[in-house]
């Protein structure tokens, strides 16, 4: 019972992620009886509840990229869904939202138990290529270019009619981060989580680090090893800051779940956008 | 070890020279790449087949394919599940909502919750009248197979219609065979829901709805006519 206990202390922030995840991805598919979904759409543009629209702000960008006037619902929603990650932070998408993070956690922890060492490495930067490379492309093509691939929605279209073609791209990139590259996918090339890395650059809630004797002592670095950015604990670790201010940082708090000497908590940072600005 | 560098730098003898080099070429990689890739997805741009049809109120393809978030909420909202966003291997550009008359038509709902439910204007929300609606048009297709043709009086593509007589008329016109009744759609009024194409007795409809642009002829002279 005490074992269990710890067991889910240990790893609350991953099963209140995941729990979190899930009951999004279920939002869409059941219904409940007498009353319906909970939400309809998808994560491009979603009506919860009957009511509240929201609109994937990434997705939106395309269209006016691709030449299409922006209609007044999609944009209250996309400013909604957008305003939210840029006051937060914008990869909580990644690692609390999105469904595709499933299937890559699900990769990178089947490289870590069948020891699979290959690894393509590739630039963290090339997400940020692929990003731009996609808003071009929805430019000059005059269509939405990402959602030609984009496995995010993809994923919750296959749930509802599968189809052989969509299951073997999903396939492919969870074979590609399981075989060929470490977290190739979200770490590196998803377009999705670079765009709410950069939208949430300045997000208030923060990976903070109050450094305790022991965390020095042991000098253990766990925290690095479970992120899936680790280059964005590296200062905190290395006492050159006190907190994660990374865009990069998803807010998955897999660092808190490792770290046993208390040291790391996620902190509404409310003060510093003041004295950012009064700093000004 | 000792020898392999004393290979490379009998090549290439400043290591920064080297480094300088590699980056220019993974740069020069990099854009290869994505203008191959650019290219081939610009030019292959897949466009809607002759067979998807739009739900109503959809903005003409082009700007349809720029201004649809692929969200499916016009989908969920036809109370006769008609539409599905296509997949892969569908007939219309990935994501988008479509209909195939022949599985099933639209059936012209008065409130049209399909375009109410769309937030992006890709499907005009506004849309008061169905009957303003544009998927297609309704073409008969085939003259040696539709029964009517043949002297018969099947009619059941005029009877089926939800506009009879405003979209789709019987001419009566006489031929060698004797009087016949010949279904004859009025594109000004034709929504092209898809109701005679999917209920054309026939084991292949001869009568289909296409994409105006397919189904109309325009008058006026084309330069490679005859003059
Ligand atoms: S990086 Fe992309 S695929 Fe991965 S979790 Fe973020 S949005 Fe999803
Ligand atoms: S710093 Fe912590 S919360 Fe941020 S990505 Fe790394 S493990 Fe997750
Ligand atoms: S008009 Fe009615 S039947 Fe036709 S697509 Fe819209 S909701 Fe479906
Ligand atoms: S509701 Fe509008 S934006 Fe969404 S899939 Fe339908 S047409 Fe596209
Ligand atoms: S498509 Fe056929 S059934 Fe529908 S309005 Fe036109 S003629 Fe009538």
């Amino acid at each position: 019972m005490l074992r269990l206990g710890r067991g889910l202390y240990r790893h609350r922030w991953l099963l209140t992620r995941r729990t979190v995840q899930i009951v999004i991805l279920l939002a869409f598919i059941v219904a409940i009886p007498g009353y319906g979904k909970i939400a309809e759409g998808n994560l491009a543009s979603s009506l919860w509840f009957g009511e509240l629209k929201l609109t994937d702000p990434f997705i939106l960008l395309q269209t006016f990229f691709a030449g299409s006037t922006i209609a007044l619902p999609a944009l209250i929603g996309a400013l909604i869904v957008g305003g939210f990650y840029a006051f937060l932070a914008g990869r909580l998408y990644c690692s609390w939202v999105c469904p595709i993070n499933l299937i890559t956690d699900l990769a990178y922890w089947l490289r870590k138990r069948l020891h699979i060492k290959g690894n393509m490495s590739l630039s963290r930067s090339l997400r940020y290529w692929v990003l731009a490379l996609a808003l071009a492309l929805s430019f000059l093509g005059g269509t939405l270019a990402w959602e030609m691939i984009n496995p995010i929605t993809r994923f919750q279209r296959e749930l509802v009619w599968f189809s052989f073609s969509g299951a073997m791209l999903l396939g492919a990139l969870f074979l590609f981060d399981l075989l060929v590259s470490r977290r190739a996918w979200c770490g590196h090339l998803c377009p999705v989580g670079a765009f709410y890395g950069l939208l949430g650059r300045y997000g208030r809630l923060k990976v903070t680090a109050t450094p305790t004797e022991s965390c020095d002592t042991v000098g253990c670095s766990r925290c690095v090893t479970v992120c899936p950015e680790p280059h964005v604990l590296a200062p905190v670790v290395s006492k050159q800051a006190q907190s994660v201010t990374s865009g990069d940082c998803t807010r998955c708090g897999a660092c808190l779940d490792e770290c046993h000497e208390g040291t790391l908590s996620m902190k509404l940072d409310l003060v510093g956008m003041v004295t950012r600005k009064a700093g000004k | 070890m000792a020898e392999d560098k004393q290979h490379n730098i009998g090549k290439l003898e400043d290591p920064a020279k080297r480094e300088t080099f590699r980056n220019v070429f993974k740069r020069f990689g990099v854009v290869l790449v994505g203008t191959i890739v650019g290219q081939s997805m610009i030019l292959s741009r897949p466009s809607r087949a002759a067979e998807a049809l739009r739900p109503p109120g959809a903005l003409p393809d082009l700007d349809f394919d720029s201004a649809c978030v692929r969200c499916g909420l016009c989908v969920e909202d036809c109370p006769y599940d008609i539409l599905k966003l296509a997949s892969w291997a569908d007939p219309a550009p990935q994501g988008t909502p479509y209909f195939v008359a022949r599985e099933e038509p639209c059936r012209m709902c008065k409130d049209i919750p399909c375009a109410k439910a769309c937030p992006t204007g890709a499907l005009d929300r506004h849309m008061t009248d169905i009957k303003k609606a544009d998927m297609g048009v309704a073409v008969l297709v085939d003259h040696e197979t539709c029964l009517n043709y043949k002297g018969m009086t099947c009619s059941i593509c005029w009877r089926v219609c939800p506009i009879r007589d405003e979209a789709i008329t019987l001419e009566p016109i006489q031929s060698e065979k004797g009087r016949l009744l010949i279904p004859t759609v009025h594109s000004d009024t034709c929504t092209g829901c898809g109701t005679c194409e999917k209920h054309c007795v026939l084991s292949e409809a001869a009568i289909r709805v296409l994409p105006r642009e397919l189904g109309l002829g325009l008058s006026g002279r084309n330069s490679v006519g005859r003059s």
